[in-house]
């Protein structure tokens, strides 16, 4: 039985199972893994309007083997997990994943000096393929690198992913298996009476188990439940996204060594075919701080000046700052309160995406032990995500979906080459997107280099009438008077 | 005839293919068609051919003694191109070249995908305005943030909403037109925002925004961020004395900033000049690669429309002397220019024929200048363009006057203001 995905009106007055706080990368997982089990009762709440609104959306979307996580820590187990859990499921599902390999790459002797022991890390979190570059062979590989490279260590397991699409299958996976979705729904309250209460902006929401995977806001909700354990600091990491015609300049994720004075910044392809620069790293106070800089902007073009010089060139195509949740300790803080059927899941950092799937296996393992009675395992419905990466065929280079279907063949947003086909089967879909930026994060359409200047209308009209019937100018165009203007 | 069908093969050869139906691409098919050289298709990836004009429906388009608003002369263009034999496909997008010595592209469309394979190619891809992404503009990422070309199409092409009040970043002639669409649309210009210390627009022009509609034109000032979570709320300026202000608005205009669409001259690997960032030609179009030709605002971004027509006109001279077996001319020296100055189109001589005159964009306004054209060391030419100060973003020209004296051997011919 599919479950209802509802943004506005009265909550559903049933009590579920388990309710989840936050429809983030992983809330998301965890509704999916919980709904493997159809007798429960799930939600997932979430206070904006889309899922994956919060970290889940402006990340640096790689795919991480855990190389250089902290060995021992539940963060390094889950991420090495995770990494093998998502590789699968994204195969899978239709998920964009390339295997680009990363390159930390030594500016100086300290850098450099720094290498082996790095490697040595690597072999202790379970990545031994790891190997040391020499200049030589170093710029062989990235032959657009800065100059002044003394040389790198090669890890080839990073992969590149699309968190967008991820987070998507989840949330579509879960909402097909019967999961109810409830957007626009902000936790303001809790209290219990045998169940837990949560007062919401709609209303009340009942829950036999509480999961907690508020992300930013996960101390707050916390505290909402009598817990004072930790308080999230929203790091801010500020990103710029390069054209895709930048894309040639890089071969892999070029990260920085980490060093005490932070991990610094990288230059990263994405599946879609751009490339990323950044993040910056500032600890702030303000959890809606999703602002760009001027000083962070130059910052990273001047830290992308020296890896890679030709991308000062290109022009950028967004600008993003997402914020990380950090908590002061270098792990996740996940934690039960059996007394409360309840799971903190906090303190998920910028490894959250990787290890979203091992996450929700231990969080459900933990809601298991607490006495939650998953009942029978059914493995639900495959699905298969609509491709938004480049390394993958798109549907307008599939001569046979348009040759079945011709909307395939018509594009919308050039930049981006989105068809009207790929738009129509957005808004159809069980999650929707209700805004432009929401139609955007599951197409693409509209975030490429013109930013709209070409497109920008269309696809509005396309999201603004669901495609019922065709757009007004098309109309026009079969009418033989393609250029009467609507006004003025 | 226009097409929208499927083509009738997968795999076809055409005389000239023009990638882009606006004013470029539409002259360049109306003249080769009605010169016979054979067939010529028109690739155009909108619903409708005609390029940026269909848009500005204002007028200032056509000739003197004709003149026209945007949407009538994209129709008239159009008319004309389909009149002369040549066959105009909308909806089809040109992905790639073909790899190899020869001119083929692909292309999709709703009829699938289809390769074509061309004696002559013309790039008349035209030009678009960076967004606020490009221009690096920090602050949030709410709604309500477009360009001229995005507002003009959802206001007169769509009859859509646009929000209440507008702050138009720019004060040149399309940052005019920009909030002319604004009170078109109904909504209110808060201000006109240029870090220039004044309008790049005629006068009589700034003035009636400036009196007539009451909308401030704040000179030396530029935005510094833009605010607001969900729709834009605000935005914050600075002048360039220090002052800041938080400007109400939930609508922003980024105009002008015009640069080539050049994806499909990369793809193809052609030189591309570093100034304008469009496909380097010589005088008479010849791009560097053999047989493939550049007009329009992919050149020099941006033109007005009949300067693209014409260009489109000139280059389809080229390409029938080419068909003609007529050689490629060889590279020849690079033509460049010196700061204030930003580019120069043509930027390229070679042996094929002088351009009627050469464009130019300064950086920073030149009274009564003095421009200077050296190779070498050697003075080739110098000439007084314009009598009264030459702005930012708007056209200054040089004659060709001086191309016999250049030296095809020699180094780069550097334009300078004396």
């Amino acid at each position: 039985m599919t479950g209802t995905v509802t943004e506005a009106g009265p909550l559903p007055r049933r009590t579920y199972d388990v309710v989840i706080v936050g429809a983030g990368v992983v809330g998301c997982a965890l509704a999916r893994e919980l709904a493997r089990h159809p007798r429960l009762g799930i939600a997932l709440v979430e206070a904006q309007d889309d899922i994956g609104q919060g970290t889940s959306k402006a990340n640096t979307a790689i795919l991480h083997t855990g190389f250089d996580a902290a060995p021992g820590t539940l963060e390094a187990r889950l991420v090495r997990e995770g990494c093998e859990r998502l590789g699968a499921y994204a195969a899978a599902c239709g998920i964009p994943v390339e295997r680009v390999g990363a390159l930390l790459v030594a500016w100086d002797e300290e850098q450099r000096a720094a290498l082996p022991r790095l490697a040595d890390k690597a072999g202790r979190n379970g990545c031994p393929d790891t190997r040391l570059l020499g200049p030589g062979e170093l710029y062989a590989r990235e032959p657009h690198l800065g100059p002044g490279a003394l040389g790198a260590l090669h890890v080839p397991g990073e992969s590149i992913v699309c968190p967008w699409t991820t987070t998507l299958a989840y949330a579509t996976q879960a909402v097909r298996a019967g999961a109810d979705l409830h957007l626009n729904t902000a936790v303001r309250g809790a209290s219990r009476d045998g169940e837990h209460r949560l007062t919401t902006s709609r209303g009340t929401l009942r829950a036999r188990h509480l999961v907690n995977a508020a992300g930013l806001h996960a101390d707050s909700v916390d505290r909402l439940l009598g817990h004072d354990d930790f308080t999230v600091t929203p790091r801010r990491g500020q990103l710029l996204v390069y054209d895709k015609l930048a894309r040639p300049l890089v071969r892999h994720i070029l990260l920085p060594v980490p060093t005490a004075l932070g991990k610094g910044v990288l230059v990263a392809p994405t599946v879609y075919g751009n490339v990323l620069l950044g993040p910056t790293a500032e600890d702030l106070d303000d959890k809606r701080a999703t602002g760009s800089t001027a000083d962070g902007l130059a910052g990273l073009r001047a830290k992308g000046r020296r890896i890679l010089p030709a991308l000062l060139d290109e022009e950028v195509t967004a600008v993003y700052a997402g914020l990380r949740a950090a908590t002061g300790q270098e792990d996740y803080r996940i934690a039960a309160h059996p007394e409360q059927a309840y799971v903190t899941v906090g303190g998920i950092r910028s490894t959250g995406l990787t290890a979203s799937m091992a996450v929700a296996a231990h969080v459900t393992g933990l809601l298991a032990a607490m006495g939650l009675d998953l009942g029978p395992v059914r493995e639900p419905d495959p699905v298969t995500m609509p491709n938004l990466g480049e390394a993958f065929p798109r549907p307008y280079q599939r001569p046979e979906l348009i040759a079945a279907d011709p909307e395939y063949g018509t594009l919308v947003c050039h930049c981006e080459r989105v068809s009207r086909g790929e738009i129509r089967d957005a808004l159809a879909s069980a999650i929707p997107p209700r805004s432009l930026e929401g139609l955007r994060r599951r197409t693409r359409a509209r975030s490429g280099r013109c930013q709209g200047f070409y497109c920008g209308p269309a696809v509005r009209e396309l999201l603004e009438t669901g495609l019922s019937g065709q757009t007004r100018e098309v109309r026009r165009t079969t009418a033989g008077k393609p250029f009467e203007g609507g006004r003025g | 005839m226009t097409e929208t069908g499927p083509a009738a093969a997968a795999s076809r050869r055409v005389d000239v293919l023009v990638v882009g139906a606006g004013p470029a691409g539409l002259a360049a098919a109306a003249r080769l068609a009605a010169a016979g050289a054979g067939r010529v298709e028109v690739l155009e990836r909108e619903p409708a051919a005609g390029g940026v004009p269909r848009h500005c429906a204002h007028g200032g388009f056509g000739t003197w003694r004709r003149p026209s608003t945007g949407p009538g002369y994209a129709r008239l263009l159009t008319e004309s191109a389909e009149r002369a034999g040549a066959v105009i496909r909308t909806r089809t997008t040109v992905l790639d070249w073909v790899a190899g010595p020869c001119r083929a592209l692909t292309a999709v469309g709703p009829g699938g995908p289809e390769t074509i394979e061309a004696r002559a190619v013309v790039l008349a891809t035209g030009a678009r305005e960076r967004p606020r992404t490009a221009r690096l503009v920090p602050g949030t990422r709410p709604a309500g943030v477009c360009t001229t070309g995005e507002l003009q199409q959802a206001v007169h092409l769509f009859g859509q909403h646009i929000g209440t009040r507008a702050v138009v970043v720019g004060a040149e002639s399309v940052s005019y037109a920009a909030a002319d669409t604004v009170r078109a649309a109904g909504a209110e210009v808060v201000a006109l925002v240029t870090e220039h210390s004044r309008a790049q627009t005629g006068r009589i022009r700034a003035g009636a925004a400036r009196l007539g509609h009451g909308v401030p034109l704040l000179t030396d000032t530029v935005v510094v961020e833009l605010l607001g979570h969900g729709r834009l709320s605000g935005v914050r300026v600075r002048h360039r004395d220090g002052r800041t202000a938080v400007l109400a608005c939930d609508t922003a205009v980024f105009t002008g900033d015009f640069v080539p669409d050049h994806e499909c001259a990369r793809r193809g690997g052609l030189v591309l000049d570093p100034g304008t960032r469009g496909p380097a030609v010589d005088g008479s179009l010849h791009t560097s690669r053999p047989g493939v030709f550049a007009a329009g605002n992919v050149l020099h971004a941006v033109e007005p429309a009949g300067t693209a027509a014409a260009e489109g006109a000139l280059a389809a001279r080229a390409v029938l002397d080419f068909l003609a077996g007529t050689p490629w001319p060889d590279p020849g020296p690079p033509l460049t220019v010196e700061a204030p100055l930003r580019w120069i189109a043509p930027n390229r001589v070679t042996t094929a024929g002088p351009p009627a005159r050469h464009v130019l964009r300064t950086g920073a306004p030149l009274t009564r200048p003095v421009l200077r054209v050296h190779q070498d060391g050697r003075l080739l030419h110098s000439e007084r363009p314009a009598l009264g100060t030459v702005l930012p973003n708007r056209t200054l020209t040089l004659t060709a006057r001086w191309t016999e004296r250049v030296d095809p051997a020699g180094g780069p011919v550097r334009v300078s203001v004396g």
